[in-house]
């Protein structure tokens, strides 16, 4: 079965349960991405974009040492961190830009947590000409002052959400209504596999190449497919874009490691799947952290760009259906494998990518050496300095 | 269809046969308190209100601007639960609360509730239907059947950007159908569009059921334009914004401020409904 169906439905997960006034440009959405991927053209001008601009492919990379560290199987690194903007996110703004353009859109709207998708955003806005506007909580504006500055000096505009808990989920149902009012001449560029129809499928398309790269890669190092590949989850686009070139190879077994902040038994952790409930946020029906009357809860995570209590609905249909196993790492885990991969490879991996190693630290020692496990680097941990020197203590390296 | 004629149907024929438009107010369910909610449709039937709509407060109001969302926030903030709404407007019919009321709120709270049993309950709760602003008509098979079973209308919306949507969100409608009078959330406007009046025509093409327009509409002046074309007027921002005065005088611990405020929401309502009375 081929997913979505007809309907934006992963199962039973998915859909479009959105305001009727967005309705009319998202089946327009569907239907000039249908003829932009059938167009060389536009397929062309993309991969252009992502070899000479983004400098891929990326790099998939044998730690030796890791591996010897671990004892066990032999570890692979996608790197994705050597992306131009320092993730996996560029992958999908350069799509979804094209897509504006194509659509005839001069304007567009993002949202962002920590600030990586914001950045990205516009980046590929001042790239391809276009008006950006992002929003982001005035939590996180806070905390990413950084970021903030990026997306100004590259000619955004940061637009502070000041509803609700002022993070991720607050900053997407701001960009949501600003899109619903300015539907018209506004092109709204999701940065995760959440969202209604059609847009977990687009930012899945886009993100495939990470997959399908990881999948030739290792042909040619080894001559044979992974055992496993490791990803953290938030709202899913890196892992989505790992996980689905392997989909149908059954024996390639695929983890996902969702954010458990402070632990999964306290209130205080993004584990959407782990301890979330069907229940629609922002679009689509998916897991969801919620209380018993369906409002939803703040998520926590010592990464911003976990720190969401959704997942992309199709992350839920692989959980639902046990093609994918979905697994929690706390913040203090996600700090040591950052700590260990700075030190054993001379990879510093984003707080994010860091629950992905730590899962692997976990189970790497018991597998045996010719067991090939790969492990999705999605970003580089330079934005995230500030946040392990308060955490570890300045001092503590 | 059910048999029975709902009360949002009896309504709306008992108006056209006196040739008035529908003011339908909306404010939300537990904002600032209960005991003020009730107070407040208490003065609303007085000042004139055909149906009343009801927000069931939701923490992600995608559909709604601040004023609104704001309300939800104060509202949840208070401890509102479905339960307890349903409780309330149970209590508010024994009390003689008469007018048609329209549960708003959004998919998520009603599917944790099931579909079936929140139709249910609201029904039997004293409540007539239900709007849904996230729920468009491709997803909304469930919850007709639902509303069928439970004799509810679930009231459809249709947007601007409808187009060739309009047609098949008309042939699903029961009770009445919500335009939405511009592009956007709920809020006070200063103006009404000017695509409005071409707009209403175009739902009124395939609209069976009574036509009213909400989003934007917050003063005496702009209800009395669109009553030249649309069955029914919905104020919802305007209003909630002066609840939130009330709110205001209740934090500040000032009954007479508070008093003043209800009074002064009263007589915004009433001129509201003024100019809908037998202007056609």
């Amino acid at each position: 079965m081929l997913y979505p169906d007809e309907r934006g439905r992963y199962g039973q997960f998915g859909g479009k349960y959105v305001p009727e006034t967005v309705m009319s440009a998202l089946h327009e959405l569907e239907e000039n991405y249908e003829a932009c991927i059938k167009d060389a053209a536009f397929i062309a001008e993309l991969n252009e974009l992502l070899t000479e601009y983004s400098g891929r492919p990326t790099p998939l990379y044998y730690a030796k040492r890791l591996s010897e560290k671990f004892g066990g199987a032999k570890i692979y690194l996608k790197r994705e961190d050597l992306n131009h903007t320092g993730a996996h996110k560029i992958n999908n703004c350069l799509g979804q830009g094209l897509l504006a353009l194509r659509s005839g859109k001069k304007k567009v709207v993002a949202e962002t947590g920590a600030g990586q998708h914001g950045v990205a955003t516009a980046t590929i806005c001042a790239l391809l000409g276009l008006e950006c506007t992002v929003f982001m909580g005035e939590e996180d504006i806070r905390r990413q002052e950084l970021n903030v500055f990026r997306m100004k000096l590259l000619g955004a505009e940061v637009v502070p959400a000041v509803s609700g808990t002022k993070t991720l989920k607050d900053a997407t149902n701001e960009a949501i209504r600003y899109w619903v009012e300015h539907v018209e001449d506004t092109y709204y560029l999701i940065g995760s596999v959440v969202g209604p129809h059609p847009y977990p499928r687009i930012v899945r398309d886009f993100q495939r190449i990470i997959g399908d790269e990881v999948k030739s890669q290792i042909q040619k190092l080894e001559g044979r497919l992974p055992d496993t590949v490791v990803a953290c989850v938030g709202g899913g686009s890196n892992a989505m874009g790992i996980f689905y070139p392997f989909l149908d190879d059954a024996e390639v077994r695929l983890i996902g490691v969702e954010a458990a902040g402070e632990g999964v038994d306290t209130e205080r952790h993004a584990a959407s799947i782990g301890k979330g409930r069907p229940g629609v946020l922002h679009g689509s029906l998916t897991y969801l952290l919620q209380d018993v009357n369906g409002q939803v809860q703040e998520a926590h995570s010592i990464s911003a760009g976990l720190d969401y209590p959704g997942i992309g609905p199709e992350h839920s249909h692989l959980a639902y259906t046990n093609r994918a196993q979905y697994v929690p790492i706390t913040d203090e885990e996600a700090l040591e494998a950052l700590h260990l991969l700075s030190r054993v490879e001379g990879i510093i991996p984003a707080l994010e990518s860091a629950h992905a190693v730590a899962h692997a630290a976990k189970i790497a020692p018991a597998l045996p050496a010719d067991h090939i496990l790969v492990i999705n680097i999605s970003g580089r941990g330079d934005k995230d300095m500030p946040t392990v020197m308060e955490k570890m203590g300045r001092d503590s390296v | 269809m059910s048999t029975n004629v709902s009360r949002i149907a009896a309504k709306f024929a008992e108006l056209g046969a006196r040739k008035e438009t529908a003011f339908i107010p909306f404010i939300t369910a537990g904002d600032p308190t209960l005991a003020h909610t009730r107070e407040l449709l208490f003065r609303l039937q007085d000042a004139g209100a055909d149906i009343v709509e009801l927000g069931i407060p939701y923490s992600d109001p995608l559909a709604d601007g601040p004023v609104i969302q704001a309300a939800a926030l104060r509202s949840l903030a208070g401890g509102t639960t479905i339960d307890r709404v349903f409780d309330f407007v149970r209590q508010l019919r024994a009390d003689g609360f008469h007018l048609p009321l329209i549960f708003f709120t959004y998919i998520n709270p009603v599917l944790q509730r099931g579909i079936d049993s929140f139709f249910s309950e609201a029904a039997d709760s004293g409540a007539d239907g239900v709007i849904i602003p996230d729920l468009p008509v491709e997803e909304a098979d469930e919850a007709q059947q639902a509303a069928r079973a439970a004799g509810m209308d679930l009231i459809p919306l249709v947007a601007p950007t409808s187009q060739n949507r309009i047609q098949r969100i008309c042939s699903q409608a029961s009770g009445f159908i919500y335009c939405v009078a511009t592009l956007g959330v709920t809020g006070a406007r200063e103006t009404v569009s000017t695509f409005l009046p071409a707009f209403v025509a175009s739902v009124r093409e395939y609209a069976n059921v009574p036509v009213a327009v909400g989003f934007g509409v917050s003063s005496g002046e702009q209800a009395k334009q669109i009553a030249a074309y649309a069955d029914g007027i919905i104020v919802g921002s305007a209003l909630v914004r002066r609840v939130q005065a009330v709110a205001e005088a209740m934090e500040a611990l000032d009954e007479q401020l508070e008093q003043q405020r209800l009074d002064e929401f009263s007589s915004f309502a009433q001129s509201l409904k003024a100019p809908l009375r037998g202007n056609l």
